[in-house]
């Protein structure tokens, strides 16, 4: 079979009720309907999950490699972003 | 009417229901690795372990009723083609995937109304084999009628193979709906469900497909028949060949 590739499909699998859903992996397909089915049987084999989405892998807008720096480096040196200077008060036992 | 049922009528009954799936299970099983695509080739792979898992389930319970002694794998792998009962439909080779696909659609629907009926069966081991089974046959019939309806209202040419599947596949849906002295035994006891009863039920569902499918419902003309007394179709011989040479040539090999 060589006919044009189906799309690209981005799948999201949420393990348990109360998490969220998390990338797993992609797979094609033609059509939304057929994508999730293809999911099911592709991801979830193994009692992974509870609850599916599937993303059209083009509708996903991504941060470029070369704009890494500008994005993400700014960040590195602002220790002060993190809870780490924060006594935890006595009593409050499970932050 | 007593409504007594002989261990032998069950032992037949379990028999032909795991022996429907056993051979379908290695019909989707040779389909591994060169299905159209991978995600088609898992899906394939997963309604082929679906059905193993009932085939087992229905043939260690067969061997069980029978009391010979004999296990699931005596039943698999040491019948002859003669003495298997499954219907002619599971074993008709798995031509284009079309053809796989009006083959799944027809039996998985009949298989899901035949699981329904048998969750209320006063046999406690068919009612909960059936209870199990009915959600994995419940997905089967919605991914084969998937398929069928994207083929037949796709192209030109996925069209004319899916109504050419449809066609072909057609005459061996008569013999899942034949009543027979095993079934009427059985049925009239309530431990197993009558195979005319679950016509209207299938027959509703495959038109409405069909339809979506704007496909033609073929004709009703040959009723090719008789598997449930192991009369089959030059097919499975070679099927259980394959199926069977492993076992043959070492008996009790496990891994």
């Amino acid at each position: 079979m060589s006919a044009p590739e189906w799309p690209l499909w981005e799948v999201f699998v949420r393990a348990r009720r109360g998490l969220s859903h998390n990338h797993v992996g992609s797979l094609h397909a033609p059509d939304a309907e057929t994508a999730l089915r293809h999911a099911r049987d592709v991801y979830t084999r193994r009692q992974e999950g509870v609850s599916l989405w599937v993303v059209p892998a083009s509708a996903i807008t991504a941060s470029s490699p070369d704009e890494k720096d500008p994005f993400f480096a700014p960040a590195a040196d602002k220790v002060y972003r993190h809870p780490t200077f924060y006594e935890v008060p006595e009593g409050a036992g499970h932050l | 009417m007593n409504g007594a049922v002989t261990l032998s009528d069950a032992a037949v009954y379990a028999l032909r229901l795991g022996d429907d799936a056993l051979v379908l299970s290695h019909r989707l099983a040779e389909w591994s690795s060169r299905a159209p695509a991978l995600e088609e080739d898992i899906a394939l792979t997963n309604i082929a372990l679906d059905l193993l898992g009932q085939a087992r389930a229905l043939l260690t319970y067969a061997g069980e009723v029978e009391g010979a002694g004999r296990r699931e794998d005596d039943l698999a792998y040491l019948r002859p083609e003669g003495e298997f009962v499954n219907c002619q439909l599971v074993e008709q080779p798995n031509g284009d995937f079309a053809v796989t696909m009006a083959r799944q659609l027809f039996f998985s629907a009949y298989q899901l109304e035949l699981y329904r009926g048998l969750t209320g069966s006063a046999d406690a081991r068919l009612a909960a084999v059936a209870a199990k089974a009915v959600k994995e046959v419940a997905y089967h019939v919605d991914h084969a009628a998937g398929w069928v309806i994207r083929l037949g209202d796709g192209t030109d040419e996925s069209h004319r193979r899916m109504q050419t599947a449809v066609e072909r596949m057609w005459p061996f849906t008569h013999e899942l709906f034949e009543s027979d002295e095993v079934t009427g035994r059985m049925a009239a006891a309530g431990t197993a469900v009558d195979p005319e009863a679950l016509l209207p039920g299938w027959g509703e569902r495959i038109a409405a497909v069909l339809a979506e499918a704007t496909l033609e419902r073929p004709a009703d003309g040959w009723r090719p028949g008789g598997g449930r007394r192991g009369v089959h179709s030059e097919h499975l011989g070679f099927l259980l060949a394959e199926m069977q040479h492993l076992h043959r040539c070492h008996p009790g090999a496990t891994w």
